[in-house]
């Protein structure tokens, strides 16, 4: 029965690396990436894939050669006694702890990129979380935020293409997060504070902006889109739906509240 | 040489065995007192196992009916259809959120944590250290009997209105603390609160008790460094319990008075929720995270560390080999306890923290792979050059390894900062975690059950059948968590009632309707294990003092042993993992065998 048992573990490491190999054939994989900084993240993801897929490949054939070598029904060394080896030791605790340090200097721009470098601009959009919609508020005429002129939508976020992207992300009751998949990009909006969030998109279309932060029974209807247009189709697009708004405008009042 | 190996009268064997065989005047007090509030470590850690497994097939459970709604989203439930009747039979989406809700609650709370530490920690610790029962017999009793107001406080949490708790495992504000935010917010939340409390009562009762019996309570010749890796393990988490639990307790307490008393820990100003404004404000919800992980990080060791533990044991017994690296080992577990205090900002990436210490906390966290690495290697070296028997704890020892492998790896991914902005709450997390929790963990769980079986019961589970749960089990698991992955790749977020009407995922649904059939499979097929349990501890082959061969101290007691454990004063000459001795006749030699049964060492 040894060899059916090693057999068994061999399996982990063949279908364990099939499964990566296979699932993108099923288009079970990163979807399409149209961010400027994504590349890197997936660039990074894919080399922690080969990373971590070697030391998964060959830690796994190790044990299953032990289990199948050192079988005691097969083998008839017997066994060794040896309580240990401080060349190993040292060995394997000095190269993953290189491996690792390296690993973790080598994405610390990437994420600064993502994370710490903001672009100095006036905020694009405003993205305000409220159970279960996303809430956008568009700098009026005046092109700031905040005044009686903004534009308001739900749900329906536009940006322009081949532009710095700065997103205000608030929200008004729970904890959301507000993930862009195809952009890379998933933020907390947490009650209380307003977290600058920013890309830049390099190809038109549309995509979805889901909810990844549990914020209670809707959570999974919490959808919204996100499309990216050229800037001439953007502005006609803002244009279009602010003269909408000016034709049924909310009392002021209102205004402020959806905005808080 | 020994920090303390004191010579301490076992007065208690002679008492215990009175007691064993005199006829009892009252014997309804009798049993009570020694079947039911007993203070006995052994009868203690039994309670643990068959509360904690009890509990264990109710996570099981909700896990399933987690599965079917994420694979058949609005089909109608079987079983449980009939709890929605008015709706036509199809669950509710807040059901569904408070049906994860509480399985992560229960498997985390009521099973792994008490199974490790209060089952098999209660069992093992004086055994394997040779002594006549706990440093603290009346805490360890109360230990177990604080689980009860837990269980009763989550356990009615399902009938209160509204439902049980629904804001995740991790109760994040102001989703939680607000009672408008959600159904599951009202009652149900505070019973998980106070559930939550106890759970932690019972671990601090056993962690204290744990430090002071491994410190104090070791038989002559048993040193620090004789000690099995169980026991360091359990050392270590009980060190890692006692400093983390506090933190958690008092936050715990503090959503309380959030949620009863009106004070604003962790609800900002001008919190407008389901239109209704909350009263107080000042809060701040990131508070909350950061002192909830302060625990729950560490206790994702305390998830684990037993479980390295127990599986050292049982990989040195069946590669009838002395464990590779015992330093090394105690190093690791040591190292992993110390950073696992400063790895707590990893599960807050994309929270809103500061994002320069994100990266402070990708370093640490980082680094925390480092002596998991070296376990495993250690664990491979074991192996290697061993005589393998694939006795059935055996092949789960030998999974948790393949397992925890896969487990490791893929922290790597969600370690690197701008990976997990991607990936983070996907269900790349999710197979993460269950390839450590489930597939390392429970694997191990049930290892060390047909490994400490014959010790418990007196007789051992069959092996064949043993064998054929460990099978099934390990096909399907990997057939609903390795999937996980791939469909983490895709960005499928978890705890979504339903994804598939999003453009990015809807073509996933037969790939989770495949895990589902996995999960159903896994879950089923422990039906084996559940018959095979039971049968056994009335029919299954009588065993002997030690079945396997082994040497650690535990095996030296009659099989169950009797109140006081050891018919004889156990004096300890050399570490637990001298298996095949050159010039030994027998391939072990038991930490009890005297010296002079190596004749190399006598010439």
């Amino acid at each position: 029965m040894g060899r059916f048992w090693s057999l068994i573990f061999l399996a982990v490491p063949v279908l364990g690396v099939g499964t990566f190999a296979v699932a993108p054939f099923f288009n079970i994989w990163l979807p399409a990436d149209v961010s400027e900084h994504g590349r890197s993240v997936d660039s990074l993801f894919m080399f922690i894939l080969w990373l971590t897929g070697a030391v998964f490949v060959i830690t796994e054939l190790l044990l299953f050669w032990f289990m199948w070598k050192y079988d005691s029904t097969k083998s008839k060394t017997p066994a060794k006694y040896v309580h240990g080896n401080h060349a190993l030791e040292v060995v394997w605790t000095i190269l993953p702890a290189a491996t690792l340090l390296f690993l973790a200097i080598y994405q610390m721009n990437t994420w600064a990129d993502i994370k710490m470098r903001r672009p100095v601009m006036a905020p694009t959009v405003e993205v305000v979380g409220r159970q279960f919609e996303w809430r956008l508020r568009y700098p009026g005429r005046d092109g700031s935020l905040g005044t009686p002129d903004d534009l308001f939508l739900v749900n329906d976020l536009h940006v322009p293409v081949d532009e710095d992207i700065l997103i205000q992300l608030k929200t008004m009751d729970v904890l959301h997060s507000f993930f862009l998949p195809n952009l890379r990009i998933k933020q907390d909006a947490v009650p209380g504070m307003k977290i600058p969030v920013w890309f830049k998109a390099l190809e038109t279309g549309e995509f979805d902006i889901v909810c990844a932060e549990l914020c209670g029974w809707g959570h999974y209807k919490m959808k919204g889109r996100i499309t990216i247009e050229s800037r001439a189709d953007f502005d006609a697009w803002l244009e279009k739906k602010y003269a909408l708004q000016e034709q049924t405008a909310p009392p002021p009042e209102e205004t402020d509240t959806a905005g808080l | 040489m020994s920090i303390a190996s004191p010579q301490r009268p076992h007065s208690h064997i002679l008492e215990a065995t009175h007691v064993r065989h005199s006829k009892s005047s009252r014997p309804v007090l009798e049993f009570l007192s020694h079947y039911v509030f007993s203070k006995d470590h052994k009868v203690i850690g039994l309670q643990f196992l068959f509360s904690t497994l009890l509990w264990f097939l109710i996570g099981g459970l909700l896990a399933l009916a987690v599965r079917w709604q994420v694979a058949w989203p609005w089909s109608d439930v079987p079983v449980l259809g009939k709890l929605f009747e008015q709706q036509g039979g199809q669950m509710a989406p807040e059901f569904y959120t408070m049906l994860f809700t509480m399985h992560a609650t229960v498997m985390i709370f009521l099973v792994i944590i008490p199974i490790l530490a209060g089952a098999f920690g209660n069992f093992l610790i004086p055994l394997m250290i040779g002594a006549d029962d706990m440093a603290f017999p009346t805490l360890n009793m109360l230990s177990y009997w604080f689980m009860w107001p837990a269980f009763i406080a989550f356990g009615s949490s399902f009938f209160v209105e509204g439902g049980a708790a629904s804001s995740g495992w991790t109760s994040y504000p102001t989703l939680s603390t607000n009672v408008a935010a959600s159904p599951g917010s009202g009652m149900g939340q505070t019973l998980w609160l106070l559930g939550l409390t106890f759970v932690g009562v019972s671990s601090m009762l056993g962690s204290v008790n744990y430090m002071t019996t491994i410190i104090l309570m070791r038989a002559p010749g048993m040193t620090m460094f004789r000690l099995p890796m169980t026991i360091w393990a359990m050392f270590i988490t009980a060190i890692l319990q006692a400093f983390a639990l506090p933190v958690l307790t008092a936050a715990g307490f503090m959503q309380l008075a959030d949620r009863l008393i009106g004070t604003g820990f962790f609800s900002p100003e001008g919190n407008i929720v389901n239109n209704t404004l909350t009263s107080t404000g000042g809060g701040q919800p990131l508070l909350w995270q950061h002192l909830f992980w302060f625990y729950s990080h560490p206790a994702v060791y305390i998830m684990t560390l037993p479980a390295m533990g127990m599986v050292s044991d049982i990989l040195t017994c069946f590669s009838r080999k002395p464990l590779f690296g015992y330093r090394p080992m105690v190093y690791s577990m040591a190292g992993i306890s110390g950073l696992g205090f400063i790895v707590w900002g990893h599960h807050m990436f994309i929270s809103g923290m500061n994002p320069a210490l994100g990266t402070t906390f990708m370093v640490s966290t980082m680094l925390i792979a480092l002596p998991s690495a070296v376990k495993t290697f250690n664990w491979l070296g074991t192996m290697w050059g061993g005589k393998l028997q694939f006795t059935t704890p055996m092949l789960f020892a030998i999974s948790f390894v393949s397992m925890f492998i896969i487990g490791g790896l893929s922290g790597i991914f969600m370690a690197a900062t701008p990976v997990d902005i991607f990936i983070h709450d996907t269900y790349f997390i999710v197979a993460h975690f269950h390839y450590v929790l489930f597939a390392s963990t429970a694997m191990c769980v049930w290892g060390a059950i047909y490994f400490w079986f014959p010790k418990m019961f007196g007789r051992t589970m069959n092996e064949f059948w043993g064998k054929v749960h460990f099978f099934l089990t390990f096909i399907f698991l990997n057939g609903t968590f390795f999937t996980m992955h791939i469909l983490g790749a895709v960005g499928f977020p978890r705890r979504l009632a339903d994804a598939y009407h999003y453009e990015t995922f809807h073509h996933l649904q037969p790939l989770n309707a495949f895990m589902t059939w996995c999960a159903i499979g896994m879950v089923a097929c422990q039906i084996i294990f559940a018959i095979n349990f039971f049968w056994s501890i009335f029919f299954g082959p009588v065993a002997g003092r030690n079945p396997w061969n082994a040497n650690g101290l535990e095996w030296t007691t009659p099989s169950p042993p009797g109140h006081g454990n050891f018919d004889f004063q156990p004096i300890v000459h050399r570490g637990p993992y001298e298996y095949s001795v050159p010039g030994c006749e027998k391939d072990f030699l038991m930490q009890t065998d005297p010296p002079r049964v190596l004749p190399a060492v006598t010439h």
